[in-house]
């Protein structure tokens, strides 16, 4: 390619610096190549159940977690995130092989074959997983954040909930008390204009999810969720409130789920137009790494190796998971409580004594 | 109401008992709600991705285009606000049909349906004919939050009803059942049961119901009652015919249907014949119906008893995801035959 003079690159944007910029894009890299690895083993039937893809929405994900405090030793900031948060939790620190082998349901995930896909926790980096029941994260991230107020720590809590989600009352009883005790918290609403068939429309009656900021008496921010560095700027300024004793925000990123709700769902209810629309003019990625090229913060070799070095660590992960044990039976009568395990019923074990 | 005359046809995929086509036990659930719904205007139903999307798992398919947007409602993702909307409705004489998207979530609604719509008739506000229905049950790998059997939290709220069926034939009957009583039906549909060929029959061609309160003798014998419901009553009948082949014991299965009111009636009946009682349920054990049931036998067949009275339940633990736990978990034909060759031999 013909090289044409070119201003001076413009300077990295908020307090991010060259070496931030790569690394953001070799998290982004890891969720997406992550999950096609994961498409893969779906396919050949290696994931129990189901599998939820972020793809679209990586650029929020990651660009969120990133402007937290990730700390390993437990001191530092803590995140809860959604299905869709892949990318989140690989910036947080969890590792690849720990999502391989919770997506197949294996004896040595971080949940021991308990729970699902990237539901679970670590408080040394400093995340707790969410449940099923949608929005039920809110509330107790409010409570998180109120135990770092009580102590007087300057942690902060982050906590991700999709469109559908703020439905729930638990999301408002959640932010309410959040906001009511001032709890440094950062609430991030994915708004990818679906809840598994459900336009936002029929979700809620406002204009927008970020209006729901005023009622609630928090700070709100609504962001382009497919421009990376703008969603880490509004998440940074979010996380600097919190951490300054500013109260709760509430941070509503526009995206899209260009992916049916989990990889079951033919998504009939979304036009391919719209799909294909988001995918050649809005991609995270493609977006990302065009802000990159353009301002001279990047160049294509690094990139390149960058995305050699990610195929080659997921490789080895997935080979790693392949390869571990499945739980053993009797290990699900463990960790129900403390001090232990529960008992079975007598036809895995002797017949009861109806004298004894 | 609409009249036959005006009544539109019916799209292929509900007429296949008319047809004398047999169908799954998913599709007998969609045949009585749609059969209601044309019957009664008053009936409508609502609940998350019900409408163009047919539901998670189809049974509200094409009822939008039937019934339109007033009686096919997509909610938000509220099950306390439609929950409670529901009984509203039903309080006004509408009879509401509530989905859950999983059974697991109707927990969230749990104030509601225990505090208000259970109490109404008896604080005298009004009896609410409203049915709560939804997928539950394990063995998909659904993990602890898409895999539950809620009953036994709801079978401790007087003024409910529980039905939880394992056939089609009384799926269908039943959920038309539900419908037109006048106090509040929670029905459940054991996910596992849905699509099974194995269940498919064919159903009567004319409109039928299956009483509430009812148990159903499911498979006749003398030697031992095994009281069940919903997917166990197939890993019992499993387990008996492996009895009857192997051990020449004559098992009778009591299929529940109804799990509240109880059938006590059905079940003293075949335990004063059988003189042997084994409880199966999927439920974890402790506090689980089985209990109950048990104790009813206890204060009036204890004399006629030749064994103490057994259960075989899930263990009481979350329900785990990974399918080693899981199949350690649920209750397997293994156990039955374990518990009824105890029984038997006792
Ligand atoms: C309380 C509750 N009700 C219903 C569901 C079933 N459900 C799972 S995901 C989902 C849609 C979620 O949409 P949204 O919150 O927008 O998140 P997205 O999947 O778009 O990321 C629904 C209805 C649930 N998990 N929890
Ligand atoms: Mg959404």
């Amino acid at each position: 390619m013909a090289s044409r003079p070119r201003a001076a690159p413009a300077s990295i944007p908020h307090d991010l610096s060259r070496d931030d910029l790569l690394e953001i894009y070799r998290h982004l890299r890891r969720t997406r190549t992550l999950e096609e690895k994961l498409a893969n083993l779906f396919r050949q039937s290696k994931i129990v159940g189901g599998l939820f893809r972020s793809l679209g929405q990586e650029g929020e994900s990651v660009a969120t977690a990133y402007a937290l405090d990730r700390r390993t030793d437990g001191t530092g900031d803590m995140l809860s995130p959604l299905i869709r948060n892949l990318g989140s939790m690989l910036v947080m620190g969890a590792t690849p092989t720990e999502v391989l082998r919770q997506y197949m349901a294996k004896g040595d995930s971080p949940t021991k074959g308990k729970e699902l896909n990237i539901h679970f926790a670590c408080y040394q980096r400093g995340f707790i997983g969410q449940i099923s029941p949608l929005g039920d994260l809110v509330p107790v991230m409010a409570g998180v954040t109120l135990t770092f107020k009580q102590r007087g720590e300057r942690r902060v809590g982050m906590v991700y909930l999709g469109d559908g989600a703020t439905s729930t009352g638990a999301f408002h009883e959640g932010i309410n008390f959040a906001a009511v005790q001032r709890c440094p918290l950062v609430v991030i609403i994915e708004n990818n204009h679906y809840a598994y068939s459900t336009p936002t429309s029929k979700q809620t009656a406002a204009a927008n999810f970020v209006d729901k900021a005023d009622g609630y008496g928090v700070h709100g921010e609504q962001v382009d969720g497919n421009d990376v560095l703008a969603v880490y700027g509004a998440a940074r300024r979010a996380v600097d409130r919190a951490r300054t004793g500013e109260g709760t925000s509430l941070i509503e990123v526009l995206t899209y789920r260009r992916k049916g709700h989990a990889e079951h769902d033919a998504q009939p209810y979304q036009s391919k137009e719209e799909i294909a629309r988001w995918e050649s003019t809005n991609d995270p990625l493609d977006r990302y790494v065009a802000t990159l090229f353009a301002n001279e913060w990047a160049t294509d070799e690094e990139l390149t190796a960058i995305a050699e070095e990610v195929d080659e660590e997921l490789d080895r992960a997935v080979e790693e998971a392949e390869g571990a044990p499945m739980p053993e039976p009797l290990e699900a009568l463990d960790d129900v409580y403390a001090d232990a395990r529960v008992t079975a019923p007598w036809t895995r074990r002797e017949p009861p004594d109806p004298r004894g | 109401m609409t009249t036959a005359a005006e009544a539109p046809t019916r799209p292929d995929h509900v007429r296949q008992s008319e047809r004398g086509e047999p169908v799954t036990f998913l599709e007998a659930i969609r045949e009585g709600i749609w059969e209601e719904m044309e019957r009664d205007e008053s009936v409508f139903i609502l609940g998350e991705d019900i409408g163009a999307y047919g539901g998670a798992f189809k049974v509200t398919e094409g009822m939008l285009d039937r019934f339109g947007e007033m009686r096919v409602i997509d909610t938000p993702i509220s099950e306390i606000g439609f929950t409670g909307a529901a009984a509203g409705a039903a309080h006004m004489g509408q009879r509401p049909i509530v989905e859950m998207q999983f059974i697991d979530f109707i927990s969230c609604a749990y104030d509601m349906i225990t505090n208000y719509v259970a109490t109404s008739r008896y604080r005298q506000a009004g009896g609410l004919p409203m049915v709560i229905r939804g997928p539950s049950g394990g063995g998909v790998r659904g993990g602890p939050f898409h895999s539950q059997n809620p009953e036994a939290a709801f079978f401790h709220t007087p003024g409910l009803k529980i039905v939880y069926p394992s056939t089609a034939r009384d799926a269908k009957g039943l959920i038309k059942s539900a419908i037109r009583d006048d106090d509040p039906v929670l029905f459940f549909e054991h996910k596992w049961l849905y699509r099974r060929p194995q269940l498919r029959e064919v159903l009567p061609s004319e409109d039928y119901t299956v009483p509430i309160g009812k148990a159903r003798t499911h498979r006749e014998g003398k030697d031992l009652t095994i009281v069940t419901y919903a997917a166990m009553v197939h890993k019992c009948q499993e387990a008996a015919d492996l009895l009857e082949k192997e051990d020449g014991l004559d098992v009778e299965i009591i299929d529940l249907r109804t799990i509240l009111p109880l059938d006590e009636q059905a079940i003293l009946e075949s335990v004063k014949k059988t003189n042997r009682l084994l409880v199966v349920h999927e439920d974890t054990r402790t506090g689980g119906i089985a209990g109950e049931i048990m104790a009813r036998i206890n204060e009036k067949a204890f004399e006629y008893l030749d064994a103490p009275p057994l259960r075989v339940t899930a263990i009481d633990a979350p329900v785990p995801y990974s399918p080693p736990l899981e199949d350690y978990f649920l209750p397997q034909a293994d156990d039955v035959v374990k518990a009824a060759r105890y029984l038997a031999g006792y």
